[in-house]
C-alpha cells in the first residue's frame, strides 16, 4: 500500500483558502492565502488518519484544484 | 562499451574530430550535408539505437540534462508515440539552437528522423522560434525533394516567451493550445501530444545523436568527461570580448570557455553559468564546467549559457534585473508565481539599493522557499534558485549595501 499524496493543480487554484481549514495539520495559508504544504514537498504526503479530512477538502475545493493520488483501496 | 568503428562505407565521410563537432561540420544544404556525413543510417526500432545512445551517455542539452536513452525507452513502449524536436530557446541568453538551425539543420532533422525510428514514432513535430521557421521549412522541402526522410515532420511556431519551451508547454502548443506549462498527473512520456506518449528532446541533442548513429558511442566519449561525456554549445555573453556560440567538451575549464569567447573585456567577479535559471559561480580559472564541477555552487551546465560578470558592474543589481525579467515572465497561472516572483524581484531590487535594510536578505530566503515546489512548472522554483544563488555569490556586497557602500562601484 502506497502512501496516499495531495496534488494540488496549481493552474487552478484560486486561493480560498477552504482546504487550509480542513487540513490544519498538513497545509498553512501563504501571504497570499494559497496553500504551503507543511511537510515542504511538491505533493505532500496524507497520513492515514488524514484520509478522510482529505477527501472532503477535494470534494469542498471550489477550484477543483486537488486531488487525492495513491489512495489505499478501501 | 562497444569499439569505435566508422559506420559510414562512404570515401570521404569521417567522424568530426577535435571539439567542433557540430559547429565544424556544418553544412546548410543537403547536397554538402550528404557529403560531409553520408546518408541517414538505419537502425530500425528494435531498441539498437536507444542502446548506442545509452552506451555513448548522451544527455539533455536543453537545460535539464535528463539521459536521452532513458526517455527514449519511456516512450518505446506505448502506442502511437509522437517525437517533438524542441527549439523554442525561450532563454534570452542563450542562442545556439537558432544557431545551430542556421548552421546544420540537416544534423538536427537526421536526428529527428532517427529518434522517431527507434521510438517507433507515428508523428514527428519541429516546434521553433519564428525567425527560425524559413531555413527549417526549406531544409524540410530539400529532405522532401531528395525522399531523404522516411516521416513527414510537422513544423509549429513557438511563441517569444520564456516558458514557451516547457515540456508540457511544448505539448500543449503542439497539441494546438496556448505555449504555456500545464498541471500534470502523469508524465509527457505517458500522455503528451494529444494524448499519446511523447517525446520532446531538445534540437541540439537530436543533433548530436545524428552523429552518435554514424560514428558509435566510442567516438561520442572521445570529448569531455567519463561521467559527462561529449560536447556542449556555449552561448558565452556579457563581460567578454566576442560574445556567442561556441563548440566545448564538458569538463572544460571556466577560463578556456571565456577564452572561446575572446577573453574578458574587464577583469571578471563572477560567472552565470547555466543562463538565467542557473546559479552564479566565481570567476575562477580552473572550475571544470560539468554537473560535478558546478554541483558546490548549486549550478549546473544547463543549456550552456555563461555570462561573465564584471568588477565594475554590481551582481546584486544584476540579478534584481534577471528576477524582475523572470517575474515578468510568468505565465500567470499559478498563484505562488503570480504574487510570490514579482515579491521576491522587488526584495531582490531593494537589496541591490546601498543603505538597504539587513532584514531584506532573509525575506528573499524566505520568499524563495516559499514559491518553490508550488507551481505547474520548475519557473517559480529556479527563480528562487537564482535568488539563493545571488545572496551566497554576493553576500560581501550585500555586507557592503548595508553600510551604504557597493563593492563594484570600488572596484571602479
Amino acid at each position: 500500500m502506497t502512501d496516499s499524496r495531495l496534488h494540488v493543480d496549481w493552474t487552478a487554484c484560486d486561493g480560498r483558502g477552504m482546504c487550509v481549514e480542513l487540513l490544519p495539520e498538513l497545509l498553512a495559508a501563504d501571504d497570499w492565502g494559497y496553500p504551503v504544504p507543511l511537510d515542504g514537498r511538491r505533493e505532500p504526503v496524507v497520513p492515514a488518519h488524514l484520509v478522510g479530512p482529505a477527501r472532503r477538502a477535494v470534494n469542498q475545493c471550489p477550484m477543483l484544484a486537488l486531488r487525492l493520488l495513491g489512495r489505499p483501496a478501501n | 562499451m562497444s569499439v569505435s568503428v566508422d559506420t559510414s562505407t562512404r570515401p570521404g565521410v569521417t567522424a568530426p574530430a577535435g571539439r567542433n563537432r557540430l559547429l565544424g561540420s556544418g553544412a546548410s544544404d543537403l547536397a554538402s550535408h550528404d557529403r560531409r556525413h553520408g546518408a541517414l543510417p538505419r537502425f530500425g526500432s528494435g531498441g539498437r539505437l536507444i542502446g548506442e545512445v545509452a552506451d555513448a551517455g548522451l544527455t539533455g542539452r536543453g537545460g535539464a540534462g535528463f539521459p536521452t536513452h532513458r526517455k527514449m525507452a519511456e516512450v518505446a513502449a506505448g502506442r502511437d508515440v509522437v517525437v517533438v524536436a524542441n527549439a523554442a530557446e525561450g532563454e534570452p541568453a542563450s542562442a545556439k539552437d537558432r544557431t545551430l538551425l542556421a548552421y546544420a539543420p540537416h544534423l538536427v532533422l537526421d536526428g529527428l528522423q532517427l529518434a522517431a525510428e527507434a521510438v517507433a514514432a507515428r508523428h514527428v513535430h519541429i516546434y521553433l522560434r519564428r525567425s527560425a521557421t524559413a531555413g527549417v521549412r526549406a531544409a524540410l522541402a530539400e529532405r522532401h525533394a531528395a525522399r531523404w526522410d522516411r516521416l513527414p515532420v510537422v513544423v509549429h511556431t513557438a511563441p517569444d516567451t520564456f516558458v514557451s519551451g516547457e515540456e508540457s508547454a511544448v505539448v500543449a502548443a503542439v497539441s494546438g493550445r496556448r505555449a504555456v506549462p500545464a498541471d500534470r498527473l502523469r508524465r509527457v512520456s505517458e500522455v503528451g501530444v494529444n494524448g499519446a506518449p511523447t517525446l520532446v528532446q531538445n534540437v541540439e541533442t537530436l543533433a548530436h545523436l545524428g552523429l552518435i548513429a554514424r560514428h558509435g558511442p566510442a567516438w561520442f566519449r572521445r570529448q569531455g568527461t567519463a561521467d559527462e561525456p561529449g560536447t556542449f554549445l556555449a552561448t558565452v555573453g556579457g563581460a567578454v570580448a566576442s560574445p556567442g556560440v561556441y563548440e566545448a567538451p564538458y569538463g572544460i575549464r571556466l577560463a578556456d570557455a571565456i577564452a572561446l569567447a575572446g577573453g574578458p573585456a574587464a577583469p571578471l567577479r563572477a560567472v552565470l553559468v547555466g543562463g538565467f535559471h542557473g546559479g552564479w559561480v566565481p570567476a575562477a580559472p580552473d572550475l571544470p564546467v560539468s554537473r560535478a564541477g558546478l554541483a558546490a555552487y548549486g549550478a549546473t551546465p544547463g543549456a550552456g549559457v555563461m555570462i561573465a560578470l564584471d568588477t565594475a558592474t554590481c551582481g546584486l543589481a544584476e540579478a534584481a534585473r534577471i528576477v524582475g525579467y523572470l517575474a515578468a515572465q510568468s505565465a500567470g497561472q499559478c498563484g505562488p508565481c503570480v504574487n510570490g516572483l514579482p515579491r521576491l524581484a522587488e526584495t531582490l531590487a531593494a537589496l541591490a539599493r546601498p543603505r538597504c535594510d539587513s532584514r531584506l536578505a532573509v525575506e528573499v530566503e524566505r520568499l524563495a522557499t516559499v514559491v518553490t515546489g508550488r507551481g505547474a512548472c520548475r519557473h517559480p522554483d529556479s527563480t528562487g534558485r537564482l535568488a539563493r544563488s545571488t545572496l551566497r555569490a554576493f553576500a560581501e556586497d550585500v555586507t557592503a549595501h548595508l553600510s551604504g557602500r557597493c563593492v563594484a562601484r570600488r572596484a571602479r
